[in-house]
């Protein structure tokens, strides 16, 4: 039986839901020796910024139960080298690419969505206004209602093409910041970031990141990120991009019944590069075991 | 870079906590280069959740040898892996030593378990290289010799070869060999790499370092691993390493 797989997200069409998330690929080319990266969904970038960013000093990573917690700090080529050096690499790939752009303000999101909209590889942004890892821009941005509503505004009057914006899970209400993202124009919400977390060593009682808090990722927050996914679909009528401990093609699937139309792979592709080819067969045969014809009927069947 | 389960051969202790796996790895055997490692995943949970890097130790065969020490749940799980068990690896990865003939005296320098990758290592330098081995540990329970030569020993407590650390035992080495012309490899813990870098430095030796960091991906996707150069910008210990010229970097 053949399955049709793809989805939309708003105007952007995905020959499947299966997307790379952000700082988890890089921008494509390692995780290309596993991956045939023209058969998923598509790859989301590292974080852009109009300038290169060094990142945060090390310990960068420690893992944690079922889990890991990072602190990267948006380390990232910067916009000018980004175009220069990977995109031509990602255009080669034959994969959808959403380009992910971090910033320190709301003109250097303008800027950069102004300058990235010229690049025809580019079928998307995902704005990420929800990294706990800097000190000036992401998170600040992520909890402050306004300050997306504006970002939001600004982006889509530079860019006719799909805008997702990146939610934070580190707030109070998660659905205010999906309302007002759909008022301001976009066509997407993606949840979740990462959520706040530390770590210490209770011999020399110090944080085991140099930067005291990270970001936690992987199967322990998948919970959390399906909770805030059903929160959303239930209260806005704005595509869903879950994100959150995907490890395999049944949390995948838990994933779309509960509202998302796509999901992206993070953590996992670090443990097994090969992940997202994997759930790639397994949602397929999911289907094919359940005689489901189009993949875009599982979303939001949940029965509660 | 390949992904593959493969099947414990022997998984042997060799000193106190030290421990020597023996995996069958046919398929990789013709890329793998000493300096190189192995990012492993030491069962199919979600406990440990990341893999675990290790040194390429030694080659035999078709098979490749993993030694490590048991200090956290990882190693603790691949401690009790018997023969048959599985384990899934994935590499080679990083860079690997730079072996030439063009230094008369190569010395290894191993830190506890820093020892690891120079069973292979020494497997790989042309003969008509002369080299010997500086090991350093806390204690003698810590002694081994497995696919090591020429040896001499540093330990804390002075239960074996000098009472002192592995930087006293070079000096003292390099005044007995009286060789101009040396090679330096290095591998152990932080504080031992730094004054290593300050001695080194001083002398003008030729010196590469294995670097160590806590890592996710292992092959330079998540970021994770960084080490500032002599140029303030950070590199990838994974990708960019994990040997680098210990002129180049920060310890
Ligand atoms: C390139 C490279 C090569 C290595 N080669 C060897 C080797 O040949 N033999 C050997 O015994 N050890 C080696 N190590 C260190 C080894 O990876 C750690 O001892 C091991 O990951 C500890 O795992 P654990 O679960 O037992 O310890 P835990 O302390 O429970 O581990 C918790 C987390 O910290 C990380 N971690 C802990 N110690 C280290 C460390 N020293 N370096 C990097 N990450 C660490 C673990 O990977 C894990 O993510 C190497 C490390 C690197 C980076
Ligand atoms: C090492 C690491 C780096 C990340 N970097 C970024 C980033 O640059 N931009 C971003 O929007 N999200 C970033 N994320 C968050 C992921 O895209 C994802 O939202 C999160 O990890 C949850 O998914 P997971 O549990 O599948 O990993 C990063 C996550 C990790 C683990
Ligand atoms: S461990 Fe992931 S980039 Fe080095």
């Amino acid at each position: 039986m053949s399955v049709d797989l793809s989805v939309n997200i708003g105007s952007l069409k995905l020959k499947n839901p299966i997307l790379l998330a952000s700082g988890t690929v890089g921008y494509g080319n390692e995780i290309s020796e596993f991956v045939d990266l023209s058969k998923i969904g598509g790859i989301v970038t590292k974080s852009i910024s109009l300038k290169p960013r060094k990142g945060n000093p090390p310990q960068r990573i420690v893992e944690t139960s079922s889990g890991m917690l990072n602190a990267i700090g948006l380390a990232n080529v910067g916009l000018e080298l980004f175009i220069k050096e990977k995109i031509p690499f990602l255009k080669n790939l034959g994969s959808t690419l959403i380009c992910n752009i971090a910033a320190s303000s709301i003109e250097e999101y303008v800027e950069c969505v102004d300058i990235l909209d010229k690049e025809e590889t580019i079928k998307a942004f995902e704005i990420n206004v929800s990294c706990p890892n800097v000190k000036e821009g992401g998170l600040i941005f992520g909890n402050d209602v306004k300050a997306v509503a504006k970002i939001t505004e600004k982006v889509r009057g530079k860019t006719s093409k799909p805008i997702i914006i990146k939610l934070s899970p580190n707030n109070s209400n998660i659905v205010d910041y999906a309302k007002i993202a759909k008022q301001e124009g976009a066509d997407a919400v993606s949840a979740i970031n990462t959520l706040v977390g530390t770590s210490f060593d209770i011999y020399s009682k110090k944080p085991k990141i140099k930067n005291i808090t990270g970001g936690l990722s992987g199967p322990a927050i998948k919970p959390v990120a399906l909770a805030k996914v059903l929160e959303i679909s239930k209260e806005v009528d704005i595509p869903i991009i879950g994100i959150g401990g995907i490890m395999n093609w049944k949390d995948a699937v838990e994933f779309m019944i509960v509202g998302a139309s796509a999901f992206q792979i993070g953590t996992a592709n670090f443990i097994n590069p090969k992940a997202s080819m994997e759930i790639l067969d397994g949602i397929k045969k999911y289907c094919q075991e359940n005689t489901i014809s189009k993949i875009s009927d599982i979303i939001r069947t949940r029965k509660i | 870079m390949l992904i593959k389960d493969v099947f414990v051969q022997s998984n042997q202790k060799i000193a106190e906590n030290t421990f020597l796996l023996k995996v069958n790895a046919e398929e990789y055997i013709p890329y793998v280069k000493p300096g190189q490692f192995f990012n492993i995943k030491v069962n199919n949970n979600s406990y440990p959740l990341l893999r675990r890097p290790f040194s390429i130790s030694d080659v035999e065969g078709d098979s490749i040898l993993f030694m490590y020490k048991v200090v956290g749940e990882g190693t603790r799980i691949l401690a009790n892996k018997v023969v048959g068990d599985q384990i899934n690896i994935l590499g080679p990865l990083g860079n690997q030593f730079s072996i030439n003939e063009s230094s008369n005296h190569v010395i290894l320098i191993g830190g506890g378990i820093g020892i690891a990758p120079f069973p292979y290592l020494i497997k790989q330098l042309p003969n008509s290289v002369k080299y010997s081995v500086l090991f350093g540990v806390r204690t003698e329970k810590e002694v081994h010799s497995y696919g090591l030569k020429n040896i001499l020993y540093s330990s804390d407590d002075g239960t074996v070869g000098i009472k002192g650390n592995t930087i006293e035992l070079l000096d003292i080495h390099l005044k007995q060999i009286a060789e101009k012309d040396v090679k330096i490899f290095a591998c152990g813990p932080n504080p031992m790499l730094k004054a290593l870098q300050e001695y080194t430095n001083n002398k003008n030796i030729e010196c590469e370092v294995s670097m160590e960091s806590a890592m996710a991906c292992g092959f330079g996707i998540c970021q994770g691993c960084p080490i500032e150069n002599k140029d303030n910008n950070y590199k990838l210990i994974c990708k960019d390493g994990p040997v680098f010229n210990i002129r180049d970097i920060m310890i």
